[in-house]
């Protein structure tokens, strides 16, 4: 269809996608032209009309040409698949090698800590552009143990690392059900309505406080939209990797959130301090003046001390929850460790 | 010498992720100048001092800041050869969605943040459809779903384009971007070059001066709303 633009008509053109429906309608091109060529179409255009679509006949020409090009690479994609990923070191900000290599496999949760500005973003940002040794730290990043091409370091349409955090919020004033279904749309999903709800019913088991597809997505409480955010990057997104950088306790279930995203297989990375998330990571990253200066394995007995802040956090969250519906707090609280 | 033009409209981040790309290309011993077209005021031009860099400010008044862009470019591309420049990067702020500040075989990169929300790329002109770059800006604060919305908008708005994410902040991304100004390719001169599309015309009583409301005053190119 492509390779015969020029020969296409006007309603071959509409029917090839909405986006492309979209563009053509907004030059006022649509059913009525029916047989209509595209190449007349354009030619009719007139000079004042073109001035301000901002596009002369060619840019219009190579434009369509150009978006029906993006929607076929959009289609044929998919997810971005994706078995390990490995870190490299290179050097830290005082110019120390960085004498570590880690490869980190889907399904896995990996914690970062370290003091603010020791470096996590940079870590982040190699991941995201899977640095081959050109940005600060030298790092190389490897993608199933072979390094990336060319074009995948550099495609938007297949982001490597989705991010998650604390202080971002939803801007856009739609409904979850519009604004779940406009993602899903862009990313080419078929059955739009099942995945919408599939979405919707996963982040109301994430969150304490149901929400329906008809609230608005910037009323959402900071616990729902988390919850929202967590399910519909788990569903929906494409990235492989998923930064997620201290999410609160309040009104999401953490656990189980990650176990979501574990199961669609992706890598986990956490970045926390909060030791009920840090020792859900089988090992953590310390980095320290920009480079990584040590691997912990979790340890049995770090487990066994989850398991008790655990239940210490699951005492809290009942408080929560009486408080939210009105009980009073007046039994004689005691704190023992195990 | 390099020559980028840097177009985006007011506050989204165009100084700051400039900053963070030419960062990294100072270490590298890239000798960068840069031109702050601005229209009223501009501070941004002691930010860029501070990094030791030479700078221009040009400030359009009253003028359309893309007829002043254009009217000084060559000027401009002159006194970057004279400074021996490697790079030379321009920045205009587009004012009204219209703007088309790209010259072509110049490499053109638009700025554009997230907070603009999901169907702005479908709204902005050439300054984002004839772009060969687009910098997608401000993702730190909204959700990833729209991010990815907004990008894939932004590709349906620019299909052509190199899309990155880039945090003015922290700088994650630029070293994509820095990568992009690197492969710029050199400019011998841009006297004779042509912008990539017509700039808003500007061509009635009130461009030059006129200020009474009045349909007897109304002359050249003035065009009326539809009711």
């Amino acid at each position: 269809m492509r390779n015969s633009l020029a020969n296409a008509s006007i309603k071959e053109v509409v029917n090839y996608d909405t986006s492309v429906a979209e563009f053509l309608s907004s030059l006022g091109a649509g059913g009525q032209h029916g047989s209509m060529g595209f190449r007349e179409f354009l030619s009719g255009l007139d000079h004042d009309f073109l001035n301000d679509v901002g596009m002369d006949r060619e840019q219009i020409w190579n434009y369509v040409n150009q978006l029906m090009s993006r929607v076929d690479s959009l289609k044929a994609q998919g997810n971005s698949r994706l078995s390990t990923l490995t870190i490299i070191g290179g050097r830290d900000k005082k110019g120390n090698r960085e004498d570590v290599e880690i490869t980190l496999r889907t399904g896995e949760i990996v914690c970062v800590v370290g003091p603010t500005g020791s470096g996590k973003s940079r870590l982040l940002a190699d991941i995201e552009c899977l640095a081959q040794g050109d940005t600060p730290t030298g790092r190389y990043v490897l993608t199933d143990s072979e390094k990336p091409q060319y074009r995948q370091r550099f495609n938007t349409d297949k982001k490597l690392v989705a991010q998650i955090s604390q202080n971002m919020n939803f801007v856009v004033d739609l409904t979850v059900n519009e604004f779940v279904s406009m993602h899903a749309r862009s990313r080419m999903a078929e059955n739009v309505d099942g995945i919408v709800s599939r979405i919707i019913c996963c982040a109301n088991e994430l969150t304490g406080e149901k929400f329906g597809p008809d609230t608005s997505v910037t009323q959402l409480s900071g616990g729902q939209s988390r919850a929202l955010m967590i399910a519909d990057t788990a569903l929906l997104s494409s990235s492989p990797v998923i930064l997620i950088d201290e999410i609160e306790n309040a009104g999401v279930d953490r656990k189980k959130a990650l176990e979501l995203l574990v199961k669609k297989e992706k890598i986990v990375l956490i970045s926390t301090h909060d030791p009920l998330l840090a020792f859900m990571g089988k090992r953590r990253l310390v980095i320290k003046n920009g480079g990584i200066s040590d691997i912990i394995e979790s340890s049995p007995r770090e487990q066994y001390n989850l398991s008790v802040l655990e239940k210490l956090d699951f005492r809290l969250m009942d408080i929560r929850r009486r408080l939210r519906s009105g009980e009073r707090i007046e039994e004689a609280l005691t704190v023992t460790w195990d | 010498m390099k020559l980028i033009t840097v177009a985006g409209s007011p506050s989204v981040g165009k100084t700051s992720v400039i900053v963070k790309a030419v960062e990294q290309l100072i270490n590298e011993g890239i000798r960068i100048g840069i031109v702050k077209f601005d229209s009223l005021s501009s501070m941004d031009n002691e930010i860029y001092k501070k990094l030791g860099l030479p700078v221009l400010l040009g400030l359009s008044g009253n003028l359309c800041p893309d007829h002043y862009f254009v009217s000084n470019i060559e000027e401009c591309f002159n006194w970057g050869k004279g400074n021996k420049l490697d790079m030379l990067i321009t920045e205009s702020a587009g004012l009204c969605n219209r703007c088309s500040p790209y010259i072509r075989d110049v490499l053109g990169v638009c700025v554009v943040d997230n907070l603009a929300g999901v169907n702005t790329p479908r709204k902005i002109g050439p300054m984002l459809k004839l772009a060969d770059v687009v910098a997608i800006t401000k993702g730190d604060i909204v959700s990833q779903a729209e991010r990815e919305v907004f990008s894939f908008n932004v590709g349906i708005a620019n299909p052509n384009a190199e899309i990155i994410n880039v945090n003015g902040i922290t700088g994650q991304g630029a070293g994509e971007l820095a990568f992009y100004f690197k492969k710029a390719g050199e400019v011998l001169s841009v006297e004779g070059k042509k912008i990539r599309f017509t700039m808003p015309s500007a061509v009635c009583p009130y461009c030059v001066g006129e200020t009474i409301i009045d349909r007897d005053y109304h002359r050249g190119n003035a065009r009326k709303i539809v009711i």
